[in-house]
């Protein structure tokens, strides 16, 4: 039988909902497996754990061929559309709807819940520098301010997952 | 728990390990499957979760995910990994004689 992973590091690294919740999930699944894990927010993944904005996060409608509305086997949304006002908002609004019956919680109440669960969260120091932040930004849950090299310390042993 | 070893019953158990039939399941099998799991005895809080957990199987037919077991049973997440460390979903699932809750969360 192969090994079973023991520890991973997963990295979000974007900032709307559809970029947030799998890292979320993947987090949550290790811990609930038994798996060490440690959550790394960079770049606009970080809104995740910023106090302003970690309730507002919304679906990217921008750009993304794959909108379909009125579900996911809907007919798809001409991409030019996705630009309308209040499309973000629309989408953002059916995506939590969804989300909400499978009983995942809120991106505040699932990064609460999983650090409970024993995963570390931080924060990337080089976008807290860029975005001119500071550990008061963050929500409680975010345990420290850590470099890339502090990050793949942490790592030590795990597999690492970019999302 | 000694009248079960003693009795030598063969319990069925599916590819995960937990009980094939629900209806093995005595507080007794209780016992031993969470010596299995490393949970030496089993106190009043794992009972809490174990009951909730075998009113829910019955009742919706799946095991709740930890955050309907957090919210409804009264045990926090923090105190339920404490009960059932690494992974307290599957664990307290195999020692309620349910089978592996299939849900994500």
């Amino acid at each position: 039988m192969e090994e079973s992973i023991k520890k991973v590091s997963i990295v979000v690294s974007r900032g709307s909902l559809e970029g947030v919740y799998p890292g979320l999930i993947m987090a949550n699944g290790a811990r609930m497996e038994g798996i060490e894990a440690t959550l790394f927010f960079t770049f606009f993944g970080l809104h995740a754990v910023t106090e302003k904005k970690m309730d507002k996060l919304k679906v990217a409608t921008v750009g993304n061929p794959a909108m379909c509305v009125p579900s996911a086997m809907g007919p798809g949304l001409p991409t030019w559309m996705g630009a309308l006002p209040g499309m973000s908002w629309f989408a953002t609004g059916m995506m939590k709807k969804e989300i909400e019956k499978l009983d995942i919680p809120p991106v505040r109440e699932f990064i609460e819940m999983i650090h409970d669960t024993g995963c570390q969260i931080y924060g990337c120091k080089a976008t807290v520098d860029m975005f001119h932040l500071s550990k008061k930004d963050f929500c409680p849950q975010v345990d420290d301010i850590i470099s890339v090299g502090q990050f793949y310390e942490k790592s030590a042993g795990a597999q690492i997952i970019f999302t | 728990m000694e009248a079960v070893e003693q009795k030598n019953i063969t319990l069925e158990r599916d590819a995960d390990s937990n009980l094939k039939n629900l209806s093995d399941w005595s507080t007794e099998i209780a016992e031993v499957l969470a010596k299995e799991e490393g949970i030496e005895e089993l106190t009043e809080r794992h009972w809490l979760v174990i009951n909730f957990m075998r009113k829910e199987f019955h009742e919706k037919g799946d095991a709740p995910s930890i955050r309907r077991l957090t919210k409804e049973s009264g045990v926090d997440t923090k105190e339920l990994y404490a009960l059932f460390p690494k992974g307290p979903a599957k664990k307290a699932a195999k020692i309620a004689g349910l089978p592996k809750p299939k849900g994500c969360i």
